[in-house]
């Protein structure tokens, strides 16, 4: 039951468009570091390209995919109208406004920090306002899905919180907490500089409260992917779901252990002490275990609907899968992703390990293959699902469907690839532009090559993506039914009451925050002296 | 739904997820603070607080004693953006009579071919922390020394703007069109060599670089020569001895004819 369909569609295509420009950025930004590009360029524009790229594609459309997502979930698990209606509007007004406020200065190139902030680099101020306003547009979101669900709870006492829901208020949880860090950063230290009200900044205080927000921000990511991946996968492909409790126990894992694992991006910084990096490392490590949990209920969901079809023997039933079907391919090709970017973040969490690939083009590669691969396919995936439901005409041109996804997937492993290799050659990151004369990179000069050509390919599956959402906009009226959710093979009827409620999982999340960043960020802020001039971006001399 | 409740130890929900939970914390956190530490033999660790302060990231600061001073007079201008940036009519008269002197050397015009710097056009906070450094003995030159000697930080100060308002002139190898060389645009990220025009102009101009278009080539390769032996130290945080180290003769001679050719 979709009744505000004009909100949920905004949404996505606010979401969508951005995404288009930013991935144009993106594909300009692999061509002008590869050899392709012979240099003429003022660097200056790669660093505001970046920063365009990073903040689009990191704050703006993931958030605006989870809030549409959020809200199409809310009304249709919950089979009730969307309680906060004119909020859920200021809320995306407020992202589209923050986005613009943000995207003036870097445009301009009075803010090319890049999206992660890097202080004591300062740009302008008006950026980090934006980016505020974009947080707390979201925060609307976080807000509104948890009183739904409290809505919802107060008349169904013996019911089982849906599935889809549970995830959805599950992932908002995990955003308002993480968020806390990165608005701690730009409220009490970034802006105040920005301002002028204060020269210096205290970088390494500044580097933990982003590292609160910087790892668990990509699960935040990560959630409408999980949900399409229990929710709608099982449906699509006719099958059912192996296990709802696996699933609750995944995104519970998510809420608890996602956010105070952070620092396994400060490996190389000298401000926090070994010891909490290896704890952190070792939570870390825990990440694992719901992923692992997701695909194992997944694979057993497609085994399910294809021995509904008739698929036999040990691995005879892969065949028989629905491979027309957009929705299975999306999926089949985002778990191969997931599984290629999870077995290289192992090493990116391993403290030993990170050491040979830190702050190389390896970590560039690691996140595009993990969020843009695996995550971002789910994203079209999760459209394609909604836009019949959303739009009220039929969206049929299924070749076209499969040709993108493949697109997007040879393009995103073309493009990553090397990218990893070339991190393992000693390639740095956040650089606009490498000698390839130099006989020292010249031996990356093919690899780099390969990945611009990959970058090209994204953007060719990124328009015939946009194409086919157009064309389901203006393609003829067909009703399309209620939307549904997977259904499990066994519904629960009763729940433990842990499975169904949050409480003390966001106790365990704000306890573990307590342990793992309590003392690293208390010796910050008590330490005096620690502070270091700001490096104003873009400042006229 | 189950009317068990949920916080309280006989809830098996509760106790394993905290008890785990908790478990993994004190686990890694014994491994991580206290054995891991222990076992690096080159920390000196006296014990187990010790161990973990240390791996706590507890700042051990350093006795004030342990600090070397340096066996050579270092630079004490504080180089601000906004230095000498102001135009001072008296100052600049002051600059010019007071100039007289440094003609022989640097010309009536603040341009020469005597291969000594051009200072015409040159910024005022350059050349005033050039004359500072001669006359505290950071920089030594057996020309210069002598001169900045005797004079007064006005007295410098009315210089540096009297030749910061001369014009440029370019030099008599002037050749605009000739192409930059790598090292200039885009420096030798490898060997931690930032590009030349990132402070020095064209990309970028930081606070206390010199303009170095139409400088003797000379002069150039003389001055990267003696900042990358050590004979010349009076650049801020090393910041010219450390690229200068790095870069090839053939760089160095690259460079000095470069920007000889420039306006």
């Amino acid at each position: 039951m979709l009744i505000n369909k004009r909100l949920i569609l905004a949404h996505f295509w606010l979401a969508f468009i951005v995404f288009g420009a930013a991935l144009v950025l993106g594909a300009w930004q692999m061509f002008e570091r590869s050899p392709l590009n012979v240099w003429h360029l003022n660097p200056e524009f790669y660093y505001r390209s970046v920063t365009a790229h990073g903040t689009v594609m990191g704050y703006v459309f993931p958030t605006l995919i989870a809030m549409g997502f959020g809200y199409a979930i809310s009304e249709a698990a919950l089979e009730r109208p969307l309680v906060g209606r004119r909020w859920a509007w200021a809320g995306i007004a407020l992202v589209a406004i923050g986005s613009v406020v943000a995207m003036v200065p870097v445009s301009l190139g009075l803010a090319s920090v890049l999206y992660t902030f890097y202080p004591p680099m300062i740009g302008n101020v008006f950026y980090y306002i934006g980016v505020v306003l974009v947080v707390v547009g979201s925060w609307i979101w976080v807000a509104l899905m948890s009183i739904n669900l409290a809505v919802w709870k107060r008349d169904n006492r013996d019911k089982p919180v849906p599935l889809a829901m549970f995830a959805n208020v599950a992932g908002s949880y995990l955003w308002g907490w993480t968020a806390v860090g990165a608005a701690l950063e730009l409220i009490f230290q970034i802006i105040p500089t920005a301002l002028g009200l204060t020269t210096t900044i205290d970088a390494g205080l500044a580097r933990v409260f982003f590292s609160w927000t910087l790892h668990a921000i990509v699960y935040f990511w990560l959630i409408p992917t999980y949900i399409a991946y229990y929710t709608i996968f099982p449906r699509a492909i006719g099958g059912r779901l192996y296990s709802d409790a696996m699933g609750r126990v995944a995104f519970i894992m998510f809420v608890v252990v996602a956010m105070p694992i952070g620092v396994h991006h400060l490996f190389a910084d000298p401000q926090v002490g070994a010891g909490f990096k290896f704890m952190q490392s070792v939570f870390t490590g825990l990440v694992a275990l719901p992923t692992l949990l997701t695909v194992f209920t997944i694979c057993a969901s497609a085994e399910i609907a294809s021995r509904l079809r008739g698929g036999r023997g040990a691995f005879g039933w892969i065949r028989a899968l629905p491979w027309e079907n957009p929705i299975m391919v999306a999926t089949a090709l985002s778990l191969v992703m997931l599984g290629f970017g999870g077995a290289g973040g192992l090493i990116n969490m391993s403290y030993q390990l990170n050491t040979s690939i830190h702050n190389t083009q390896w970590v560039t590669g690691h996140f595009h293959l993990i969020f843009g691969g695996a995550i971002v396919i789910m994203y079209f995936a999760i459209a394609y699902d909604l836009w019949p439901h959303l739009t009220g005409r039929t969206l049929d041109s299924y070749g076209l469907m499969r040709t993108q996804l493949w697109l997007w997937f040879i393009g995103m492993i073309v493009t990553t690839f090397p990218w990893h290799y070339v991190g393992i050659l000693g390639m740095p990151r956040r650089m606009a532009f490498y000698d390839y004369a130099n006989p020292a990179i010249s031996p990356q000069a093919f690899s780099v090559t390969m990945s611009a050509f990959g970058g090209l390919i994204l953007l060719t599956s990124g328009i015939l993506f946009l194409i086919v959402l157009v064309r389901g906009q203006f393609a003829p009226r067909g009703e399309a039914g209620a939307y549904t959710f997977a259904i499990p093979l066994h519904m629960p009827a009763r729940l433990p009451v842990a499975l169904n409620s949050f409480g003390l999982w966001l106790a365990l999340m704000i306890g573990l925050t307590v342990v793992n960043y309590g003392y690293p960020i208390g010796q910050l802020m008590a330490v005096r002296n620690t502070s270091v001039p700001a490096v104003y971006v873009g400042a006229s001399r | 739904m189950s009317e068990d409740e949920l916080y309280s130890p006989r809830n098996p929900w509760f106790s394993i997820s905290v008890g785990v939970t908790a478990a993994i914390a004190v686990l890694s956190a014994i491994v991580g603070l206290i054995w891991l530490p222990l076992l690096q033999p080159d920390l000196k660790l006296s014990g187990i607080w010790d161990a973990i302060c240390s791996a706590a990231g507890v700042p051990n600061l350093p006795r004030p004693a342990a600090a070397v001073p340096p066996t050579f007079k270092t630079s004490n201008v504080v180089v601000t953006p906004e230095m000498l940036t102001r135009q001072d009519q008296v100052s600049i008269g002051r600059g010019a009579t007071l100039a007289q002197r440094c003609a022989i050397c640097h010309g009536p015009q603040g341009v020469s071919d005597a291969n000594s710097p051009n200072l015409a056009g040159q910024y005022a906070a350059v050349t005033y922390k050039e004359l500072n450094d001669f006359k505290t003995g950071a920089r030594v030159n057996v020309v210069m020394s002598p001169f900045a000697a005797n004079m007064t930080d006005q007295d410098m100060r009315d210089v540096a703007l009297y030749y910061a308002y001369l014009p440029r002139v370019p030099s008599s190898q002037l050749n605009p069109g000739l192409p930059p060389p790598a090292i200039v645009v885009t420096g030798a990220p490898l060997r931690n060599i930032p590009p030349c025009g990132s402070c020095h102009g064209e990309i970028d101009i930081k606070a206390g670089s010199p303009w170095l278009g139409g400088q003797s080539a000379v002069y150039i390769k003389a001055q990267l020569q003696a900042f990358a032996a050590g004979t010349r130290r009076n650049d801020i945080s090393e910041q010219m001895r450390n690229i200068a180290r790095q870069m090839t003769a053939e760089e160095i001679d690259q460079v000095a004819r470069y920007y000889e050719a420039q306006p």
